[in-house]
Order: structure tokens, then C-alpha cells, then sequence
């Protein structure tokens, strides 16, 4: 075993991907000689040559429009956006061509184009190097949307989505772009459309992608300490969406916390609570919260401590879960008179601390229990 | 490993002929200035009181002549976030200017209507189009201004930039893009980013003029911005400038060159110096002797130094302003968010 970084782990994802498709190919503004602001595509040039990995002019529009082309070609390309907001003035090729080209020629075209951005905050980047912006590429029919929050994730899912059909967009969280792991490479992990719990726990599921899995998993650590037993879901893929996953895991603990670094309104947090709620309602001991950033625009380095979720934050949240029966003064819930208790869900029922409020009763279309 | 040998940039002395002493002199404390602060930058970068910095050297006389031909009551200037030496000779708050550096607010802290000088920004070509509609806006209500917007070899690349430049060329506008060809966008040199290899000649494109000009002599550059301000005062229209200079430090604070360029290019260049050339020039043409160099040295040091010690002094913001200029007023929304933030987040 071997320290590896996030950033080598991809690295060695696409050195490998290079070495075995001679239709990948690696290009993007500073990827070549510099290896990416990152050095994320460190040593390609040099090993495969300015064919198989080259710099760019600067044009973000024209990166991803001639990836577009590429691939029509018979290309593998993966090209990089050199930061979250630079990728925005490509928003017109992703939204309008690379996500909609199968659909718009009924499958006749296939993009299979891998679009990495470095995203999110907690670097003291100055302006516009500190989005969130997936909740953008979420929305966007006919993209795959994922997200590695660890090393050896990194490297599996990106030789996955380089190996996928469908035109994927591969964020990389910059803050663990340092994070080490224990990993001899190569490494194949769950498919990249699957969620995966990475602690288990019986009192709350914390839901969590990319950058804020680490600080998931730590806040999983602080609560257990305060007694309180969290199940810790990466999310990994953000389209799909792994419903089976994180429904199981909240059907089971009977409360879910979504966090998130970007702003919370219409943010990808909002989409995962109404997934949970429509799949979980019954199960549900509180409605389901989320932590994320400010409804404000990234702030500069020195505020953005209190931008950023901590753990402190996500264990006040937790803390408004309903474990006692008076936690919300201004609106007491209203039990169902007619709640009866459910059969089956004695762990959270034994970690609950007491609380009294009976989950109400299955339904006749509520999904069945896991 | 690219080499970049300078076409138009360095060789010789600035023609001071048709220039006023005070006009050179003006020149020569600015951008020395410039030079200084720019020094203390750095090394503030280097203490840690600046996460990153982004330096101008090398490119003095580019962005001192080009802001001295314009009229400061009535021309507005739209920035990148190298233009260091435009904000100073504009007269702009420069510990407001080196905030943004600080990382005490994006924009930096000075204000940006009353400067005439934009906020700093960091996305390349995205500013571009904004001077063509400020020009749009001032032609309309028939006034005389001009606008004046900057970027680099590298932002020549982006959509934003040709469609602004065509925009300008429809409406015949008076604005003039100000292209500062430091040779390298980042670790690009120009031979991989300039199809054609000079900017200057894409004016012809957009039916407006474009000049090339040696961008580390002061004078030259003065010159030709000059010329094409008076243009679109006129009502002439819009002009492509492209002057030719270097970047000689590295991109940034965080960049390491030594991957992509050579150590001899980088001396080559510093020896083009942009300040001792206009030095040499003003002693060959009489501006100026020992006594004039000496007190502009004393007083760029002491400039440097004043502003070095207030951007290093200024307070931090407070956590609150956050939520203080997202809208006019804070939303509901935004207000709740912010005594919850007071509540719970602050300290
Ligand atoms: C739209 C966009 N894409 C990428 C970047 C990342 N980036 C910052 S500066 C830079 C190079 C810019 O080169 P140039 O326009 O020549 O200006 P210079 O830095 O040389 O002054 C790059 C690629 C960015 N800031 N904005
Ligand atoms: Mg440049």
C-alpha cells in the first residue's frame, strides 16, 4: 500500500486510461507541460505525447464544442475546465449539444466525453475559483453528474465515467485534491452510479457528496461522541440519483441531513429532501434538513470560514431533529391520533432518546419497507 | 519548452521628441510606483498577508502610458485583475485596490463608479463586452467618453472577447481594446494561443483599426492610445491596441514557470526593462538628471510603502457583510439567514 492523493489517484486514471484506449485524449488550458493547475495531468505530455495531451488556447466554449466533435470522430476525449466558474462560459455546448445530442438524434450520435471541473471552496481561492455549481449540470437532462469524495473513488470513477457512453461531468472537489488514502492503484470501487455508505449508524443518515464527505465522516466521529450513532451516505453520483441507497439507509434510521457546500435555495440538497421525503415519509421521526452554504455569492477567503459548513453546523442541525417531543417550540407538531406504531424499526426506536412521536402508518402506495 | 522571443517589444530608447518633460516624468513616477508596490506585494504575499498576488512587472509602461492618455473626468476603464499600475496612475485607492489582493473582499474596496475604474476581475475576456456596452451607453446619451477595456494575449481566445470586439465594430462605439501581449496566458505561449500569431491584425475583422506597439515604451504606448481615444471622440469608432511586452514574473504567486518556459527568456526580458529604458531615454532627451530620479525614487518608495502598511493595517471585514450587498435590500430570506448565521455561526 501506498499514500496516494486525490490528485495522483486521478492522475494515474487518466495516465491508464491513455495507455489503454488509444482514443482517449487529454486537453484543456495549462494540461500540458504545467499539468494542470493541479497537476492533475502531470507527465501525460511527456509520456503520450502533445497528440494525446495538449494545452488549449484559452476559449472554454471552443474546449468543450470541439470535444463535442471529437467524440463524433470516435474520441475519447476528457477535457478540463480549469476551475468551477471557467466552465461557465461552456454552459451553451454542455446544456444545449453535449447533453441533448443522443435524445435530439435518437441515439444515432453518441458523445462519450468526460468534462472535468474542479470545483467548490475551502482553498482561499480568490473570485471564481470557489463554485458549487453542480446543481447546474444536475439539472441538465442527458449529462451524468458525479463526484469522488476520497482517492481511490477518484481514480475508479474516473476511468468509469472515461469508459461510459453518456457524456459525463466529473467534479472534482479541489479541497481534497490533497487527501490521502492507503490505495494500490489500480483500484475498482462501486460503480460510479451507485451511492455508498461509507459509515454506518443507526440514529440519523448524513447525506453527503464530494468535498463534504470528509466533513461528513468527521461530524460522524464528533456525534458519536455525543451519543448520537450516524450513518454517513456518499452520494457519488448526483445524476442518477441512487434512490435505493439512500432510501434504505433512511427507512432505517428515520432521519436524514443532506449538506452540501452551494447555496441551499434551488441547490442539489432540495432535490435529494424531497427524494427522501417522498420515499421515506412514513419512516421519517423529522423533516429532513439540510446544511449548506449561504444564499449568497462565494465569499473572499478571509469570511470563508463562515460560509462553509462544519461540523459544528451539521451537528446543530442534527440537534433539530425532533429527538425530544418539545424540540420546536413556535409550531408543535400534531401527532396523527391515529398513529400506531411501526413493527419494525427498533434501531432507531433504541437510539431515538425518548422521543414519543410514533411514525404513522404504511400507506398502500408508500414503497415497501427494505 | 516554448521560447518567445519578443517581435515588437524592448529593442532601443522611447522617442520622447513630441512629449512634454512633465508628461515623461508623470510617466516615470508612476510606474515606479508601480514597480515598488508591486515589490511589496509580493513580498506581502510571501508573509502571508496576501494569499495571492498577481504581478504586473514588466508591464509598466503598457498599462502607465496607455492610463495617462485617458481623461480621467469622462473615460472608464474595465480591468482585469493585473492592472495594477492603471488603477494607480488613474489615482484609484490603491490600499482599496490591494484589498481585493488581502482577500478582504472580491472587487477590492475602492469605489469603482467615482475611480472610473472597474472591479478587478478575474475571469478573462468576461469584462470585455461590459466596455463595448458602456460605450453603447455614453454614445447614446452623447457624451464624450470613452471606454477602455484591458486584457491579455491569452483572453484574445475567448468567445466573450470576439463578440465584443464585433459588437464594437457594428455600433461603431468608442471604445478601445487594450491588449497587453505579455507572451504568455499562464503557461500558453503565443504561438499556441494566437492563430496568425498578432491580435492586432484581427481589427481588420471587426472594420475597426489595429496597431501593434512596442508595450515597454512608455511614450509609444501613450501614443497610439492617445490616437485612439481621439478616434472615438470623434466618432471614429473602436480600435484594437496590442502592445507587446512580458510577463516576467511568474503568473501568479502560486505558478511555477520552470515547467514551461526558460530561465534565459525570463533574463532576456528583464533587461528589456520598461523603467530603465524611459530612464535612459528622459537623461538622452534632457527631461530630466539625478535630482528628478532621485526624488521620484524617495517618493515612489515612500508611496509604496504608505500603502503597503495601510492594505497591510486595513480591518477585516465583518462576518455580517455577507449578507450586506447581495441585493439592495437583504430578502426575507437573506435576513433570516443572517440572525440565524448570528445565532449559530459567529463566534
Ligand atoms: C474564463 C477563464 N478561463 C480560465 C481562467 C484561468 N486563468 C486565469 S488567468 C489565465 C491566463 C490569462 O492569460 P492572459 O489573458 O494572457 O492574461 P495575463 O495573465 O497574461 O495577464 C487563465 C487561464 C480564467 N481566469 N477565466
Ligand atoms: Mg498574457
Amino acid at each position: 500500500m501506498t499514500e496516494t492523493t486525490m490528485a495522483q489517484a486521478l492522475n494515474r486514471a487518466l495516465r491508464d486510461a491513455l495507455a489503454a484506449d488509444p482514443d482517449v485524449l487529454v486537453y484543456g488550458e495549462d494540461v500540458g507541460p504545467l499539468g494542470g493547475v493541479f497537476r492533475v495531468t502531470d507527465g501525460l505530455a511527456a509520456e503520450f505525447g502533445a497528440e494525446r495531451c495538449f494545452d488549449s488556447p484559452l476559449a472554454e466554449a471552443g474546449i468543450v464544442g470541439t470535444a463535442v466533435g471529437m467524440a463524433m470522430h470516435g474520441g475519447r476525449p476528457v477535457v478540463e475546465m480549469q476551475f468551477d466558474s471557467f466552465a461557465y462560459p461552456a454552459f451553451e455546448q454542455l446544456v444545449s449539444h453535449v447533453a441533448k445530442m443522443r435524445n435530439r438524434t435518437q441515439g444515432a450520435v453518441e458523445l462519450p466525453m468526460v468534462v472535468r471541473i474542479p470545483y467548490g471552496g475551502g482553498i482561499g481561492g480568490v473570485e471564481h475559483h470557489s463554485d458549487s455549481s453542480e446543481a447546474y449540470y444536475a439539472h441538465t437532462p442527458g449529462l451524468r453528474v458525479v463526484t469522488p469524495g476520497n482517492p481511490a473513488d477518484g481514480y475508479s470513477m474516473l476511468r468509469e465515467a472515461i469508459d461510459c457512453p453518456d457524456p459525463v461531468v466529473f467534479l472534482e472537489p479541489k479541497r481534497r485534491y490533497w487527501d490521502r488514502a492507503d490505495l494500490e492503484l489500480p483500484v475498482r470501487t462501486e460503480s460510479m452510479d451507485r451511492a455508498v455508505v461509507r459509515s454506518s449508524g443507526t440514529d440519523v443518515t448524513l447525506i453527503a457528496y464530494g468535498p463534504m464527505v470528509a466533513t461528513a465522516l468527521e461530524t460522524a466521529e464528533a456525534a458519536r461522541e455525543e451519543g448520537i450513532d450516524v450513518e454517513v451516505v456518499d452520494l457519488r453520483s448526483l445524476s442518477p440519483f441512487d434512490d435505493a441507497t439512500v432510501a434504505e439507509s433512511v427507512r432505517r434510521t428515520g432521519r436524514a441531513v443532506v449538506v452540501h457546500e452551494a447555496p441551499m435555495f434551488g441547490g442539489y440538497g432540495a432535490e435529494v429532501a424531497a427524494r427522501v421525503t417522498e420515499q421515506c415519509f412514513h419512516y421519517l421521526e423529522a423533516p429532513v434538513l439540510r446544511v449548506g452554504g449561504l444564499d449568497i455569492p462565494y465569499p473572499p477567503p478571509k469570511l470563508e470560514e463562515y460560509y462553509l459548513p462544519s461540523v459544528d453546523r451539521i451537528l446543530d442541525a442534527m440537534d433539530r431533529l425532533q429527538w425530544e417531543a418539545d424540540w420546536f417550540p413556535e409550531a408543535p407538531p400534531r401527532p396523527r391520533a391515529d398513529a400506531v406504531p411501526l413493527p419494525c424499526n427498533d434501531s432507531a426506536g433504541a437510539s431515538a432518546g425518548g422521543s414519543d412521536r410514533s411514525r404513522s402508518e404504511v400507506s398502500a402506495w408508500a414503497p415497501s419497507r427494505p | 519548452m516554448q521560447t518567445n522571443e519578443g517581435p515588437a517589444a524592448g529593442a532601443g530608447l522611447p522617442a520622447l521628441d513630441d512629449l512634454a518633460p512633465d508628461l515623461s516624468c508623470a510617466f516615470y513616477r508612476d510606474m515606479l510606483t508601480a514597480r515598488l508596490l508591486d515589490t511589496e506585494a509580493i513580498a506581502l504575499q510571501r508573509q502571508g498577508v496576501f494569499p495571492a498576488y498577481v504581478s504586473l512587472r514588466g508591464q509598466e509602461a503598457a498599462q502607465v502610458g496607455s492610463a495617462a492618455a485617458l481623461d480621467r473626468e469622462r473615460d472608464f476603464v474595465f480591468p482585469t485583475y493585473r492592472e495594477m499600475a492603471v488603477a494607480l496612475t488613474l489615482g484609484v485607492d490603491m490600499v482599496g485596490y490591494l484589498a481585493s489582493h488581502r482577500a478582504l473582499w472580491h472587487g477590492g474596496l475602492y469605489d469603482p463608479m467615482a475611480s472610473r475604474f472597474g472591479a478587478v476581475n478575474a475571469v478573462v475576456g468576461g469584462p470585455v463586452p461590459h466596455a463595448v456596452g458602456w460605450a453603447m451607453g455614453e454614445r447614446l446619451a452623447g457624451r464624450r467618453g470613452c471606454a477602455i477595456s484591458y486584457f491579455g494575449d491569452g483572453a484574445s481566445s475567448e468567445g466573450d472577447v470576439h463578440e465584443a470586439m464585433n459588437l464594437a465594430g457594428v455600433f461603431h462605439v468608442p471604445v478601445v481594446f487594450f491588449c497587453q501581449n505579455n507572451q504568455w496566458a499562464l503557461s500558453v505561449p503565443n504561438e499556441r494561443q494566437i492563430a496568425g500569431g498578432s491580435v492586432a491584425a484581427r481589427a481588420a475583422g471587426y472594420g475597426m483599426p489595429g496597431t501593434a506597439v512596442d508595450g515597454n515604451d512608455a511614450a509609444a504606448v501613450y501614443r497610439a492610445t492617445r490616437e485612439a481615444l481621439e478616434r472615438a471622440r470623434s466618432g471614429g469608432g473602436p480600435t484594437l491596441i496590442e502592445a507587446v511586452t512580458y510577463r516576467v514574473e511568474p503568473h501568479s504567486t502560486s505558478d511555477d514557470t520552470t515547467r514551461y518556459r526558460k530561465a534565459a527568456e525570463e533574463r532576456a526580458w528583464r533587461e528589456r526593462d520598461p523603467i530603465t529604458r524611459l530612464r535612459a531615454a528622459m537623461r538622452a532627451a534632457g527631461h530630466a538628471g539625478d535630482g528628478f530620479f532621485e526624488r521620484a525614487e524617495r517618493e515612489a518608495r515612500a508611496t509604496a510603502e504608505q500603502v503597503r502598511d495601510g492594505v497591510s493595517a486595513a480591518p477585516e471585514p465583518a462576518g455580517e457583510d455577507l449578507f450586506g450587498y447581495v441585493y439592495r435590500e437583504p430578502t426575507g430570506e437573506l435576513a433570516r439567514q443572517r440572525r440565524v448565521w448570528q445565532e449559530e455561526v459567529l463566534p
